[in-house]
């Protein structure tokens, strides 16, 4: 505490000492005054009394030195000194400190908006209470790692489990909303009664869902959010207790989730309205095997380690495997915890993003080092004229520590200010999907990293001047033009900038291959046209819903008839399954001649479209044999399907599929194969090819069994190819579909070319990214080599000049200067391409960026090799030329 | 002149307070004078360094100056201690005995022996 107290005082008299000076020489003044006194009392002259009392004190200006010491603090004193020379020196070079301070700051700046996004990623706690406990949970199959669970077993799971405080479930769908002005489709989550309460959600007003309250059969409940409340029912508190109208059917409002409450894991999304799972209108919601998209999320009880979970939950499903083993063959349940699941997909990228950030700002620092020592050696003289003066080395230090620490402040300081505006860009160019994106912007966290990286890199790039200090030899300094240190330092230029071309070279070979990559990616045939196809939700009107198969068949036929009408529109067909890179949808089936197995793990699978005549034209898909499905293929016609390629190959091999019959599961008819149609690119350009899931089949709308045709009326998706552009062409269809009814919606317009465009934005951003680092890191590391170069062809100005006297080739010297500048550079290139096969492979492995291409890719290595040598040329280029018009008789003369 | 010790280290601060509470408010040239003349002119003091010595515990809290009048009618600065100085006067005497108690032990048997 007395310490603390001193300390403050002190630092109080920092800025008082002024005052404080008068005053305590009138106090020395008194005390020499009282000895002087005493002196002559005893007999001495006033003269001697004088002089032995300023004996005995030690000295009037000591004294007072000692006293201010005491007074202030002096190590901030000389700090002070040292940052106002600093700022002397800075001002006094404008050009290099504007230099310095933009080059850092960017190299700060891009540093502190990645690592804002990193914080917020992958570094911040998830906003829920005690999130470490929080995972997700899937069924995992054969054919799925990470399947959806069945509701029936999402039941047992919940009750038979011993380590989970909480399993809840979840499901996206989306409802015809009515009797609130027009009919609009909304968004909604399925989900059961434990899903809010799990998280630690609040409600802004009302309740939420009470345990049973989410079982099938019980009274239709809805809780909305605040962002509908406010709109629907300008957030009055009476909302609670009141009817919406959801697909016809009227649901209590019972509570409003708030609006801060956003989460999107698995395919939850927050949404407007959120239904108890009990309401889902799906008969197979009692089917033990089927997939409906439902994943859960749970919450482990205290103190339940993950691994005890995962023991725990695997009895429970061998338990079940044992009950029901046609239905639950091979069924597991698998927990992930729930920050892992959220950002496994962008780790990698972020991680290797920043990597190549840090990278730029090595170099960066590199040039600025380079630029000091220039500096230092301009400076050297100052230095040891101070030195000889009796300066000690380490306060020299000090000082040129402290001129660097300045500019790496005022960098950081730029940094920061480019740093939130540059979030907000990467922010808009990341990856959509981009999970807890809310959670990025500029906190304590990020302005502790921009401080450390701005001292990190002043010291950096200020220690390698500094410690020259230390070898410096004084007198040769002070003596005019010394060569030894001109040549020690000179080296350890060349070295920086071989540095600086090495790792740039691996930056642009990281930013090659993810150009390598997206080109080998748009050569990946999708097996569908991507031009003027259209892909939209269509929702009947409710009235639609339960008014059996004709009625519906004859709904299907007229709303077709009313699209296809639609001028521009060439060809229109609905689909209820899987749609290529947007959404999928499986089938199972045994071939003709089999054996039926006796569950589904005994099974083959396949990619199942529903689709009507119309979808072949579409897409554009290309037909090998045999024809597509026909408006011939209805209700009363045999069971037909069309296969793609890879089926055929797969389960046909080289004998001919027509006429082929195979038994789908979930008819009693078998089904026979009328056509083969190319294969379509269903899962992304990238992941297509690998994924072990890729024979296709195609079924007949018209064919679906009564349950699901009664589904299709609760949506359904909607495949046009208009010669008219998308946006155009959705106005007309939607007019006309409301012209049709006014309570049915159309919804979700998607053009191909956007779906397809979207499935590579990840990779896209990456390679913006990486290239332009690549290219900042291209450009620094060329001004870099510009400098020695330059500095390199004015320190031999001389020996150039006699050179040429002596009757060398002007051209001699331009190669000369070509070579030195060409050495640097291929040594740089050699350690590069050695790092960069090191790293590349680091990128292969931790990431799934590289597509089609080895991280050994030797066009891409050679390929940027040659790119860097040519700038690397170019940057010696000047220098080169300069050292051609050196003047021999200038030099001469002025020798 | 020979034969007076230097002031030790730290030694200096106890000194002053002492003086300090045996004389009252005093100035700085009669804490000097005191503490020689305490010292049976044994010690040869600096005066220089007693002023950041008093600046330090002033800075600290244990002694208090204001401006006054010297017995000659002088205008000169007058320390006294505070109740914290009195305490910690206390405490460091305490810890200086214990400290000479300690070596004594270590001198004496040597004597005898």
């Amino acid at each position: 505490m007395r310490k603390l107290r001193a300390l403050w005082m002190r630092v109080g008299g920092l800025f008082r000492f002024k005052g404080a000076d008068g005053e305590f020489s009138a106090e020395l003044e008194s005390h020499v005054a009282m000895h002087v006194e005493d002196g002559v009392r005893a007999g001495l002259s006033e003269e001697e009394a004088r002089r032995q009392a300023m004996i005995r004190l030690g000295g009037l200006e000591q004294t007072k030195i000692a006293y201010r010491e005491r007074q202030g603090l002096p190590w901030f004193e000389t700090l002070w000194q040292d940052v106002r020379f600093g700022m002397r020196m800075l001002a006094k070079s404008p050009g290099f400190t504007i230099v310095a301070v933009l080059t850092l700051g960017l190299g700060i700046g891009a540093n502190t908006a990645l690592f804002s996004v990193v914080n917020g990623v992958l570094l911040n706690p998830l906003p829920y209470p005690h999130a470490d406990e929080l995972v997700t949970v899937h069924a995992s199959k054969p054919n799925f790692s990470e399947g959806s669970i069945s509701y029936l077993n999402f039941r047992d799971w919940q009750r038979d489990n011993k380590t989970l405080a909480a399993l809840a479930v979840s499901r996206g769908t989306g409802f015809n909303l009515t009797g609130m002005g027009d009919a609009e489709e909304v968004r909604a989550e399925l989900v059961s009664s434990d899903f809010f309460a799990l998280l630690g959600v609040k409600p802004v007003i009302g309740r939420l869902f009470a345990p049973h309250e989410d079982e099938v059969g019980r009274e239709p409940l809805v809780m909305i959010s605040e962002g509908f409340w406010a709109r629907k029912f300008g957030s009055r508190p009476d909302a609670v207790g009141r009817v919406l109208t959801l697909d016809g059917r009227d649901y209590t409002i019972v509570g409003v989730v708030p609006v801060n409450f956003d989460l999107q894991i698995n395919n939850f999304r927050a949404s407007d309205i959120y239904v108890p799972i009990g309401q889902f209108r799906n008969p197979a919601l009692n089917y033990r095997a089927a997939g409906l998209g439902i994943h859960g999320i749970a919450r482990l009880k205290p103190g339940v380690t993950l691994e005890q979970a995962k023991a725990d939950m695997k009895q429970v499903s061998e338990r079940l495997e044992q009950i029901y083993p046609e239905a639950d063959q091979g069924i597991r349940a698998k927990l992930v915890p729930f920050k892992y699941e959220m950002v496994r997909n962008v780790k990698p990228l972020l991680l290797i993003l920043m990597g190549a950030v840090g990278f730029v700002l090595l170099i960066a620092c590199v040039n600025i080092a380079n630029l000091l020592l220039v500096r230092s050696n301009a400076r050297a003289q100052e230095f040891a004229v101070r030195s000889a003066l009796g300066a000690g080395r380490v306060r020299l230090v000090r000082q040129l520590l402290t001129e660097s620490l300045m500019l790496s402040l005022l960098g950081g300081a730029l940094g920061l200010a480019l740093a939130s505006w540059g979030t907000k860009l990467l922010l808009r160019l990341l990856p959509e999907q981009l999970p807890r994106a809310a959670d990025v912007h500029v906190s304590g966290a990020v302005l502790c990293f921009t401080l450390a990286v701005s001292l990190g890199a002043g010291t950096l790039f200020g220690l390698m001047p500094a410690l020259r200090i230390f070898k410096q030899n004084l007198q040769d300094a002070l003596k005019e033009g010394s060569r030894s240190a001109t040549g020690s330092r000179q080296r350890v230029q060349s070295w920086l900038v071989v540095f600086q071309m090495a790792t740039t070279l691996v930056l642009l070979a990281g930013a090659g291959l993810m150009i390598r990559s997206l080109m080998k990616l748009s050569e990946v045939d999708t097996g569908f046209q991507t031009r003027g196809v259209l892909t939209f939700g269509l929702q009947p009107t409710p009235t639609m819903i339960n008014q059996g198969p004709d009625a519906e068949r004859a709904y299907l036929r007229e709303a077709n008839a009313r699209i296809a009408a639609i001028p521009g529109v060439d060809a229109v067909s609905f689909s209820w399954a899987a749609l290529p890179m947007l959404s999928d949808d499986e089938d199972l089936f045994w071939l003709d001649g089999e054996a039926k197995p006796q569950n589904q793990a005994g099974m083959h699978w396949a990619i199942r479209y529903i689709v009507e005549p119309g979808y072949l034209p579409a897409m554009g898909i290309r037909l090998r044999k045999g024809r597509f499905l026909a408006a011939s293929d209805d209700e009363h016609a045999q069971r037909a399907v069309v296969i793609d390629e890879v089926f055929a190959r797969k389960f046909f091999g080289n004998a001919d599929p027509i006429g082929k019959q195979i038994h789908l599961e979930q008819y009693d008819d078998p089904a026979t194969v009328v056509g083969v149609v190319g294969h379509v690119n269903q899962w992304g350009l990238d992941n297509d090819a690998v994924n072990p899931l890729r024979a296709e089949i195609y079924q007949a709308m018209m064919q679906l069994p009564e349950q699901q045709l009664r589904l299709t009326m609760m949506g359904m998706d909607t495949v046009v190819h208009s010669r008219y552009n998308a946006e155009a062409t959705f106005k007309s269809i939607q007019s006309a579909v409301a012209q049709m009814n006014h309570e049915q919606v159309v919804y979700n317009p998607e053009s191909m070319e956007a779906a397809i465009a979207y499935t590579l934005t990840g990779r896209r951003f990456t390679m913006i990214l990486l290239a332009t680092f690549a290219g900042a890191a291209l450009l620094l590391a060329s001004i870099g080599l510009y400098g020695v170069i330059s500095y390199l062809v004015a320190q031999h100005a001389r020996e150039i000049g006699v050179r040429m006297a002596l009757g060398a080739d002007r051209r001699d010297v331009f190669r000369w200067v070509l070579v030195c500048g060409g050495k640097l550079a291929v040594f740089g290139a050699v350690a590069g391409v050695l790092a960069a096969l090191a790293l590349t492979q680091v990128i292969a492995r931790f990431s799934s960026l590289l597509y089609g291409v080895h991280a050994y890719d030797p066009w891409t290595m050679a390929g940027v090799t040659l790119v860097m040598m040519v700038v690397a040329l170019a940057a010696c280029y000047l220098p080169a030329r300069r050292a051609m018009e050196i003047d021999p008789m200038q030099v001469l003369r002025t020798e | 002149m020979g034969n007076k010790t230097d002031v030790w280290q730290g030694t200096l601060a106890l000194m002053v307070l002492k003086t300090l509470e045996a004389m009252g408010p005093i100035h700085g040239y009669g804490i000097a004078r005191r503490i020689e003349q305490t010292s049976g002119n044994l010690l040869s003091l600096n005066y220089g360094t007693l002023y950041p010595a008093l600046l330090k515990l002033e800075q600290e809290g244990f002694v208090a100056s204001e401006w006054g009048l010297s017995e000659n009618n002088r205008k000169a600065k007058f320390y006294k201690l505070t109740r914290a100085g009195r305490k910690q006067l206390e405490r460091e005497a305490r810890d200086w005995e214990q400290a000479t108690a300690i070596l004594a032990r270590f001198l004496s048997p040597a004597e005898e022996a």
